[in-house]
């Protein structure tokens, strides 16, 4: 019996950053509490910089990702486990 | 003087178009660099020749100042059109060009330099009178001195990098507490964007509109300038429509820009094609802003209103001519108005859209233009800015060219990716925009009332 999880994923073709800025320390890591709207990581596309965010508030379970690493539309990028 | 055999255009999309057309009309070759993601490019299509410089990713290929400088000499180009952005405003990349006997289509690497240290460049015009907006001296110390100034001028105040443009660490700050956070979050973008983390500050100026200057150098001290485009519709400080002439200047107005951006250029020994920017604000009083040392996106409308070629141009006074053209043979006849088409979706924040195109009618008929790069069943990759096309219009006054461009952005059709055209057709819709009442903040206002 595990808690629900939810991945965030990316809305577009591009490469994941992990720091909003970079050479700045990442926005999550792996067992960080977020608040539902939490900006968690960036996706820059085409010279344009978007921030995801966590749909609703839980804890991080996993990065899927590599900083810097390029990601398709849709994919999967955080899971995270949803607060009771 | 000499004669180009071949010109190298380092540069990608739209613009390396641009140049390979105005080099055939001359009956120069043409070379273009391509990185991995480009081997399919139209540029790469209508070259003579083509060389592959490197992997997708910018820095590894159309940032890579060896491999192109490699593959002009592999070929044994005379020179090297830079375009605009990349590698256009590095001085040491005209510099490397010098030292490697090719002619880099621009101004020197000094001027660039000059022009491009954007905190030097107000220092040495503040020093010959020429009307800057008040500011930071010289670029930013430590933040309280940022804080003194600001307190000194009035907020709000605007944080820019001195590094480039293009709105990468500018933001603007309404009070102390905002200038403390605009201060950390500016500096890591420079830093990020131009390798240069430094920021001067300026005060922002209200109802501003942003009025450029087109102008010609050739290597004897001539000068012309080609009158004013207005750009002041802008989202995030990047321009998405342009036209010439500005509906604000009138011929004193006009002059005055001229002779001023003429007496900048003169003042850093500016050669070839180069833009001067001002801020006008609602009295006619202007403030220099910088200077663009490069062809710039929006030079298709000043090509439109004075029937100049401004790419041939480029390499003509790259080839050591003298300057023909009199001040007094310009002349702005009609109107011209440009849209920049970008791969993004306006109906969701403007989120980019890469992807295949599946199919296209780009529009066409009396007065319209179309500079791209795309074609049917195209793939735009992620690796570059957004922008895909420029949607050009030519009409005998204002009224008409809102008209003909309302017709020309009905006939773009596409599918497989989204671009921006539904959200041209809404701003030539406005009747703020219709009645040429704009300014720099216009897009915030357009956006916020949906």
């Amino acid at each position: 019996m595990g808690l629900k999880r939810y991945t965030v994923n990316s809305p577009v073709m591009g490469t994941f950053y992990r720091a909003s800025v970079p050479g700045e320390k990442p926005l999550v890591e792996v067992g960080q509490q977020v608040n539902a709207s939490d900006v968690v990581c960036i996706i820059e596309s085409m010279k344009i910089f978007t921030e995801l965010r966590a749909d609703q508030a839980g804890i991080v379970k996993k990065i899927l990702v590599e900083d810097e690493a390029p990601v398709m539309k849709n994919q999967e990028l955080i899971e995270i486990e949803i607060d009771q | 003087m000499m004669t180009f055999n071949k010109i190298l255009i380092a540069n990608r999309g739209e613009i390396a178009v641009r140049i390979i057309r105005a080099c055939k009309e001359m009956g120069i070759q043409t070379v273009a660099v391509y990185s991995d993601a480009d081997k399919d490019a139209l540029h790469v299509k209508y070259a003579d020749e083509a060389v592959n410089i490197g992997p997708a990713l910018s820095r590894k290929s159309y940032l890579n100042m060896d491999n192109i400088i490699q593959a002009a000499r592999e070929t044994r180009a005379d020179a090297v059109h830079p375009g605009y952005g990349f590698l256009s405003e590095n001085a040491a990349f005209a510099k490397a060009c010098a030292d490697h006997n090719l002619i880099f289509i621009g101004p020197s690497a000094e001027c660039i330099a000059a022009s491009g240290n954007k905190s030097e460049a107000r220092k040495t015009l503040m020093a010959l009178g020429i009307p800057i907006i008040p500011g930071s001296d010289d670029i930013l110390g430590a933040p309280q001195e940022a804080f003194e100034i600001a307190a000194d001028v009035g907020y709000p105040v605007i944080l820019k990098a001195s590094g480039g443009g293009g709105g990468r660490g500018m933001r603007i700050a309404h009070d102390r507490a905002e200038l403390e956070d605009a201060l950390r979050v500016a500096s890591g973008e420079a830093r990020a964007a131009f390798g240069n983390p430094d920021l001067y500050l300026e005060k922002y100026i209200e109802k501003p509109r942003h009025i450029e200057i087109q102008i010609l150098g050739d290597h004897f001290g001539n000068y012309i300038h080609l009158g004013e485009r207005e750009c002041s519709i802008q989202m995030r400080y990047q321009k998405l429509i342009e036209e010439s002439p500005s509906p604000f200047v009138d011929e004193v107005l006009r002059n005055k820009l001229g002779e001023t951006a003429i007496q900048i250029a003169r003042s850093i020994g500016y050669t070839n094609a180069g833009t001067m920017e001002f801020l006008v604000d609602k009295n006619k009083n202007f403030y220099f802003m910088e200077v663009n040392a490069r062809v710039q996106v929006e030079h298709p409308v000043t090509e439109l209103v004075t029937g100049l070629d401004i790419v041939q141009h480029q390499i003509l006074l790259a080839q050591g001519e003298t300057l023909m053209l009199g001040q007094d043979e310009i002349r702005l006849k009609g109107w011209s108005i440009e849209c920049r088409i970008n791969a993004a979706d306006p109906e969701d924040n403007f989120m980019p859209s890469p992807g295949e195109i599946k199919s296209l009618i780009l529009p066409s008929g009396p007065g319209v233009r179309v500079d791209t790069h795309i074609f049917n069943r195209y793939e735009i990759s992620p690796f570059y800015d957004s922008l895909i096309g420029k949607l050009v219009v030519w009409a005998k006054d204002r009224d008409m060219a809102i008209k003909r461009m309302r017709r020309a952005l009905a006939e773009f059709q596409i599918e497989g990716i989204k671009v921006t055209v539904p959200f041209h057709q809404r701003v030539f819709q406005d009747k703020d925009f219709i009645a040429g009442d704009i300014d720099t903040h216009f897009l915030e206002k357009f956006e916020a009332t949906g």
